[in-house]
């Protein structure tokens, strides 16, 4: 069978064909009404601008321990005082805040990944690779996440790992923790959209597997995964800090936002040294509640259905 | 008798019940039950009954979008049922559907001129280039613009949408085309256009057409042979105008009685079904419609009636005829 084409068509398929608002831009156009969700997002660049930038203009970029100025209270030489090594915790909080934001990329990144892969072969095969993903997802969900991290953490130091591959087995662990959360939101997704009647459209037609899982399921997926990988960057950067915390995660001298608030510990700091662990609290508090309000702003536009 | 598009013979979907823990099967809901029907090139075959007796379902087991319990599905004498995955890919351009719904049936994230173009492609049955003048071809042809290429589904209205999903099928230039209520959905304004486009296109490209329905002045209006269904089994098929002027089922007479006519003083004999349909997954013993059947005797129970021929291209299922 061959199609004839017909050099008018053609002719008009090339002049401009009328300027038509996917979707895609109809939510970016929902949401930048949304005023907490706006401002969720620009103190998320905010803070990602002073992190990754803000240390280079630091003279105390290099950490260097110096005794003669330990425990100092903020003041115009050092805005947030310096720790117990005499280091600035400004400098310090935002070279925290490098890790602390670049491990909560990597592992939404890494747990996404697994996730909807995973995710997506259990919903569109079926059948028995879905009942092995599916049930090992559900043991890893029987066994609540923080034991989990805090025996990996406990073998980590058992093993001695160097401080330097810590940090990314700390991401590691939290995108095993975070994966199978993802993967059933994809996998029920996936089963939804399969039963759509323009999937069964895509059968009649003769489509393509490849289009069909590429074309016509992911697309229908990705807002989903946008809202997801937006909210589990926030769990992210709160499980990390919990590690940390408890000196479970990513070991100093390395800093992260939890080992610095690992201060509130010592009494003494607790209680005479606020300007150790009040700004690496607020730094956490703020990020997660912006990447939340950005990550809920997020859904009502992509993900109606879940509204509250 | 010229030689058969379609045939279905004995057709039969099973639908399994499954309870308890293990799944297990606890009985079948018999939604297509021994469905014989055969189709001519060119013509229109009405599909009538009312909701559940089994109509899409028959229409999707053609098409293979369920398989088969049992019987037969040959198009162009090829036995639909028994192709391989990838050879009935390569059949599937000749037979396409039209959905009831046209607001599901499209993808919400893909632009119409590719939902229309795209299956070309993958089929190879056009290169690339030449894809977007013919796809503005065919959406001309149902009634869209060319400029429409570019738009996304909710941009359109419903009838708009119902010549989207006629293009769709149409691009590929099939033979044979089952529409599954296709005007269900739309306001009666509307219906009128969509029909009209099907007759259109019937003539200019000589398709074939399942046309399945509940609403019977469309189908007289459309078809040219119907086949009434109850319950999973085809009661009667006839001519139109056989099918109209002398219906022989007890069925077929009662929904023919149904028909609102624009007469208001003349005075028909309606005749009034007592109680509902039964349920599928137990039908009644013998003929299906005895529980409901003004005339029915003690053999209706037992026997199930045959389907023979009652007259010139003339079937029907019934003990009394």
């Amino acid at each position: 069978m061959s199609i004839p084409t017909t050099t008018t068509h053609t002719a008009r398929a090339r002049s401009p064909v009328e300027a038509s608002s996917s979707l895609w831009r109809q939510s970016i156009r929902q949401l930048s009404k949304n005023k907490l969700a706006v401002s969720g997002f620009i103190f998320i660049i905010f803070m990602f601008l002073i992190c990754f930038i803000g240390p280079l203009f630091s003279p105390y970029a290099d950490n260097k321990i110096n005794p003669a100025m330990m425990h100092k209270p903020p003041s115009m030489k050092h805005w947030l005082g310096t720790d117990l090594l005499g280091r600035d915790v400004l400098t310090r909080l935002l070279q925290a805040g490098r890790i602390s934001l670049t491990v909560g990329l990597a592992s939404m990144a890494l747990s996404m990944t697994i996730g909807t892969i995973l995710g997506i072969i259990s919903g569109y095969y079926r059948g028995i690779v879905d009942q092995i993903i599916m049930r090992t997802a559900d043991l890893l969900f029987t066994i609540p996440g923080l034991p989990i991290l805090f025996i990996m953490g406990a073998l980590m130091s058992e093993w001695k790992v160097p401080t330097d591959y810590r940090l990314y087995l700390v991401m590691l662990m939290l995108s095993i923790i975070g994966w199978p959360g993802v993967a059933r939101l994809v996998r029920s997704q996936m089963l939804s959209l399969r039963e759509r009647e323009y999937m069964q459209a895509a059968v009649v037609l003769g489509l393509r597997d490849r289009r069909k899982l590429f074309h016509h399921l992911l697309p229908n997926v990705f807002p989903l995964l946008i809202v997801i990988a937006t909210l589990s960057i926030g769990g992210a950067i709160l499980s990390e800090s919990v590690l940390s915390f408890f000196g479970l995660g990513v070991m100093p001298p390395t800093p992260t936002w939890g080992n610095m608030i690992d201060a509130a510990n010592n009494v003494i700091d607790f209680e005479k040294r606020p300007w150790l662990w009040i700004p690496p609290g607020l730094a956490i508090f703020l990020t997660v509640i912006a990447i939340n309000l950005f990550g809920d702003g997020l859904r009502d536009v992509l993900d109606p259905k879940q509204k509250k | 008798m010229s030689e058969a598009l379609l045939e279905v013979r004995h057709l039969k979907k099973y639908f399994p019940i499954t309870a308890g823990l293990l799944n297990r099967t606890v009985g079948h809901v018999k939604a297509v039950d021994n469905i014989s029907l055969t189709i001519r090139p060119g013509e229109t075959f009405g599909l009538v009954g009312e909701s559940g007796s089994g109509k899409s379902t028959v229409g999707r087991t053609i098409l293979r979008l369920h398989d088969k319990t049992d019987g037969e599905v040959r198009f162009k004498g090829i036995s639909v049922h028994d192709l391989s995955k990838t050879e009935m890919n390569k059949l599937r351009p000749q037979m396409q559907l039209i959905f009831q719904d046209p607001y599901s049936s499209l993808n919400p994230r893909i632009r119409i001129g590719d939902a229309i173009g795209e299956a070309l492609l993958d089929h190879g049955l056009a290169a690339k280039e030449d894809i977007p003048g013919y796809v503005m071809e065919v959406m001309e042809s149902c009634g869209l613009s060319a400029y429409h290429y570019n738009r996304f589904p909710h941009e359109f209205s419903g009838g708009q949408r119902q010549r989207i999903g006629i293009a769709r099928a149409l691009a590929l230039r099939p033979e044979f085309i089952i529409a599954d209520e296709p005007v269900s959905a739309l306001d009666v304004s509307i219906q009128a256009q969509i029909i009209n486009l099907f007759q259109k296109l019937q003539h200019t490209k000589g398709l074939t057409y399942l046309f399945i329905s509940h609403d019977l002045s469309v189908v007289e209006h459309l078809c040219n042979r119907i086949g009434v269904m109850y319950l999973g089994s085809m009661m009667e098929t006839a001519p139109r105008d056989e099918l109209f002027l002398r219906p022989l089922h007890p069925y077929t007479k009662a929904l023919l009685s149904a028909i609102p006519v624009p007469i208001p003083k003349l005075k028909r004999e309606r005749i009034v079904l007592k109680g509902d349909i039964p349920s599928p997954a137990n039908p009644p013993s013998g003929c299906k419609f005895h529980t409901r059947c003004p005339y029915a005797v003690a053999q209706c129970k037992e026997e199930t009636p045959e389907f023979r021929q009652a007259g010139n291209d003339h079937y029907v299922a019934c003990h009394l005829v």
